[in-house]
């Protein structure tokens, strides 16, 4: 017994590893009948595998059997690899033991498409009700859409989980129709628009009756596979954009793509995947939704590709040097915001504290501030006496000069840069 | 003039009453476990006195936002020497200035909290990560610790509003003192360990019979959820400080 389950669990965690989305964020769920757990407002990592990768997930796929050959897929039909299937109650079982010995935050429930999506989606459902109304389970659940699944089935799993998500894939319907033919993008669009309208809906009833019961209360959100296909970064983060606006997505994750497939359409076995550039594609995502900034400053048609060698805060700013330098104790938040080496938190503590004097350079380091890469972009209250203006470009060259190693090396996609 | 505490909240909170009380110009606060006499300087021992400290507590609610008075406190359980000074010059400072005082990050004393309370709100929420409960053999579930700082009576909400409905026990080895939720309460206790007892992984004979295959489990989940094509060790290892992996399942071989 002991055996079979391993081997069901190394086969299913195996497959269902390349969805990135680890967020456990986002969920209000409380403990309030006395069951086992909540939700923790921005979630908790556990723990983080050998790839740095934050685990707070049990992601599981309910099985690997498919009836569909998506190419970028390891699940798909045409592959030759075990196949394996998880009962609903071992799903149960392993959610509730893990979860009572604080290994993890909650489940994260996929799975590939057996006989049909509405067969799937009903197996997804049962895990979900049996946790939440069997168990008292109030712990965070991620629950895959399949597409093709029939309204009625969608709307009840969202009464049962935080978050539910579908994947783009392919950044646009061009990329998706070569590696996926049987697939596009209007089958992942109907359910996002339904489960957005029933959020919307759920809230609104919500204002004239009491107790109406949650719905996806952590929202939804999406992943594309990134570097599998030709896009441009301006294409992935215009749909990222658009993705955000019309269905209101609480996160979009980009996913270098690993290489698992022999076929001449995709990137041979072997290369890296792109893992700066993945980075540099949530930097910039950070950037429209933390930092003020409009999609189409930091990409457009005369900028079509981010800059590998600096991240996208300071490529914007060398290319805007008639914004700079900004005068830390005058300037708007929003502006202090854009300056590169300054965080939000930097940029909160600094509005505060000039309230109180003109602020320093020592005050700026203190309060946290990159001040080596600020400083060419700033003046406070000691700032040295520039003589000259010195250009975009030298300013860049001063800033790489100085840390070199570190700018050519971030492959993290957990954002702690600026 | 050097002040001697007993290292208590209430001792620090009625050495700032004390110097209000008498004026005495600069001070700096110290805690008894680390005060050497010095033959120049003079010193006063503060009695720790309950009504005095409540007061000076009161006022510094009155004065503080509510994430200040926080910062204050989490500044308190990091223990670190000097920090019990900083907290000193720091509600002197706030008693001596208007409403608003705490956010004025200029100052080296409120900088000196918002670093100790970040290092200790990190513990705290690596405490709430990392801690992997044991079931035992009459299904309490149980863990040790020992954070850098003094973190249990900041963690104990968490672990009591997310684990309602099963027995735990969370054990600071270090501090040698543990909380204990019995399904209505969390209280502090001290647990006497029989001689020769593994506290971090107690003997397999003593606990739940399943406990063993969920560990084995977890184990195997941790390596499949590795993608070996983007290894990043440097940032695993920032991550996940060695410091914590005794803590960790995943990282303990059998
Ligand atoms: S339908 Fe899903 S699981 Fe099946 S091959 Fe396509 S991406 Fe993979």
């Amino acid at each position: 017994m002991s055996d079979r389950i391993r081997e069901k669990l190394n086969i299913l965690a195996d497959a269902a590893k390349y969805d990135v989305s680890c967020s456990s964020s986002g969920g209000t769920r409380k403990n309030d009948n006395k069951g086992l757990g909540n939700s923790h407002v921005s979630g908790i990592c556990h723990t983080y595998t050998e790839d740095g990768r934050c685990v707070s997930l049990l992601k599981i796929l309910l099985t690997n059997h498919c009836i569909y050959d998506c190419l970028f897929c390891v699940s798909r039909k045409s592959n030759d690899i075990k196949r394996a299937a998880f009962t609903v109650d071992e799903v149960v079982d392993l959610t509730m033991n893990f979860y009572r010995r604080n290994y993890i935050e909650g489940l994260f429930l996929s799975s590939g498409i057996f006989k049909n999506a509405d067969f799937t989606m009903e197996r997804l459902l049962l895990v979900v009700k049996k946790l939440r109304l069997e168990q008292n389970y109030n712990g965070y659940i991620h629950l895959k859409t399949i597409p093709g699944a029939s309204d009625e089935l969608i709307k009840e799993a969202g009464l049962y989980a935080d978050r539910m998500s579908i994947n783009l894939e392919m950044p646009t319907e061009a990329g998706l129709k070569l590696l996926a033919p049987e697939k596009n993008h209007a089958d992942v669009i109907k359910p996002l628009d339904f489960v957005q309208k029933q959020i919307t809906q759920f809230s609104a009833d919500k204002k004239l009756i009491k107790h109406i019961p949650k719905f996806v209360p952590a929202g939804q959100s999406t992943q594309m596979v990134i570097g599998a296909t030709p896009e441009s970064d301006k294409d992935i983060m215009y749909t990222a954009n658009a993705f955000y606006r019309n269905f209101s997505l609480k996160r979009v994750y980009y996913s270098g793509y690993v290489p698992i497939s022999n076929d001449s359409r995709m990137p041979v076995l072997g290369t890296q995947p792109p893992l700066l550039r993945e980075n540099r594609l949530y930097q910039t995502d950070w950037l429209m939704r933390f930092y003020g900034f409009k999609v189409q400053e930091i990409l457009n048609d005369a900028n079509p590709n981010l800059d590998v060698d600096i991240d996208p805060k300071l490529s914007w700013a060398i290319r805007n040097m008639q914004h700079f330098p900004v005068d830390i104790n005058q300037a708007d938040y929003r502006m202090i915001l854009r300056i590169p080496g300054i965080g939000v938190m930097s940029a909160q503590k600094i509005v505060q504290a000039r309230k109180f004097g003109k602020l320093r350079i020592d005050q700026l380091k203190k309060i946290g501030i990159a001040y080596n890469k600020a400083k060419h972009f700033i003046i406070c209250a000691d700032s040295p006496y520039q003589l000259k203006d010195y250009q975009g470009t030298q300013i860049k060259a001063f800033i790489l000069a100085e840390s070199k190693s570190k700018y050519l090396k971030t492959d993290n996609n957990q954002m702690l840069l600026f | 003039m050097i002040y001697i505490f007993d290292g208590s909240l209430p001792g620090l909170l009625t050495a700032v009453f004390e110097w209000f009380e008498r004026k005495p110009g600069k001070v700096v606060l110290k805690s008894i476990e680390m005060f050497q006499p010095e033959a120049f300087a003079e010193s006063f021992t503060v009695i720790t006195d309950a009504a005095k400290a409540d007061r000076v507590w009161t006022g510094l609610q009155k004065k503080l936002t509510k994430a200040s008075l926080r910062k204050f406190y989490c500044s308190y359980l990091s223990e670190i020497p000097e920090a019990y000074n900083h907290l000193f010059q720091f509600s002197v400072y706030i008693f001596k200035h208007a409403a608003g005082a705490d956010s004025n990050y200029g100052n080296e004393h409120v900088m000196a909290l918002a670093k100790y309370a970040k290092s200790v709100e990190r513990e705290k929420h690596r405490m709430e990560a990392f801690i992997r409960f044991q079931k035992t053999g009459d299904g309490l579930f149980y863990a040790s610790i020992d954070p850098d700082f003094n973190v249990l009576p900041i963690i104990s909400s968490h672990f009591k509003n997310r684990y309602a409905d099963q027995q735990w026990v969370i054990y600071d080895l270090k501090r040698k003192y543990g909380l204990h939720y019995n399904l209505e309460t969390v209280s502090e206790i001290t647990i006497g360990f029989a001689e020769g007892i593994n506290k971090q992984k107690p003997a397999p004979g003593l606990m739940d019979e399943n406990e063993a295959l969920y560990a084995t489990l977890w184990k195997d989940y941790f390596k499949s959820a590795n993608i070996v094509a983007r290894k990043n060790t440097k940032l695993h290892v920032q991550h996940v400080p060695k410091r914590y992996w005794k803590y960790l399942t995943e990282k303990i071989d059998v």
